[in-house]
């Protein structure tokens, strides 16, 4: 699965784009942030309701590949634009974490 | 032998938007330094757990990092209030985080446990009111 399989999911509203060429390596949840730093796959999509500077921080650190906010989570003009710079995706939902990550796997199968 | 490299980051305590910058400006310089991806994010994990400890229990600190051909030394001392009881903060899920970090998403008790798994050395002073420095390794 690329990233761009993902940009185009009708749920997500795209706030950062990263590269959409992009492979992904798995999908990942969690919202406690040492959890995330420990666990997060490198080239993952990370589903999160944590939407703060810090949530990018770790997503940088672990080399995720795309942030998706669920419940929608907003994050921060500073914070888009500097996950923009790093080339890190960031996509928002209203969708609950397991649904969107559900879907999202689903998209990846087809 | 080569030259030892060393980079130097004082950091703010209770700055948690700028927590993680001297964490990230690390991983860039050792990317550039061609250091192993392996590496890198060993480093960058367990720095950033580190650092983000400083600010949150210890009111900031002075992290220094050092390249060497053999590994990476990542030495982080705070003058904050020291770890009453080390094998108890070292367990997974133990945290004395306060509520307003808490809702950050901080406080899982698992920053010491990742500071550990992901490096090869890891060593704990601390001194009750007076501070704690923790030195880690990484091999290369
Ligand atoms: N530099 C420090 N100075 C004083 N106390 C510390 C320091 N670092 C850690 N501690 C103590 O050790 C406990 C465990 O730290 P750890 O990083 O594992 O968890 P946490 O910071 O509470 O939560 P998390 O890292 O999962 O967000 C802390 O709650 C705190 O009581
Ligand atoms: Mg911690």
């Amino acid at each position: 699965m690329k990233l761009k399989d993902i940009l185009v999911l009708p749920e997500c509203r795209v706030l950062s784009q990263g590269n959409p060429e992009r492979e992904i390596s798995r999908i990942f949840c969690c919202d406690l942030l040492s959890i995330a730093m420990g666990k997060a796959p490198s080239d993952g999509v990370w589903v999160t309701v944590m939407g703060n500077r810090n949530t990018l921080a770790v997503a940088s650190l672990t080399d995720t590949a795309c942030i998706v906010l669920a419940e929608g989570v907003a994050l921060d003009e500073d914070t888009l634009s500097k996950a923009a710079e790093e080339g890190i995706a960031v996509l928002s939902t209203e969708q609950p974490a397991f649904d969107i990550a559900l879907k999202i796997y689903q998209a990846g199968l087809s | 032998m080569s030259e030892q490299l060393t980079f130097t980051y004082t950091i703010d305590g209770n700055d948690f938007t700028r927590a993680g910058e001297a964490s990230s400006s690390v991983k860039n310089k050792l990317k550039m330094l061609g250091v192993g991806s392996d590496a890198i994010r060993k480093v960058a994990i367990a720095m950033y757990e580190g650092e983000i400890n400083m600010v949150i229990h210890a009111d900031g600190g002075v992290i220094t990092v050092s390249v060497s051909d053999n590994d990476i030394t990542m030495v982080l001392a705070d003058k904050g209030p020291g770890i009453p009881d080390i094998s108890k903060a070292m367990q997974e899920g133990y945290s004395t985080a306060r509520e307003e970090v808490r809702s950050l998403g901080f406080g899982a008790g698992m920053g010491l446990p990742n500071m550990k798994r992901f490096t090869d050395e890891m060593h704990i002073d601390t001194e009750l009111g007076k501070g704690t420095t923790i030195t880690m390794k990484v091999h290369l």
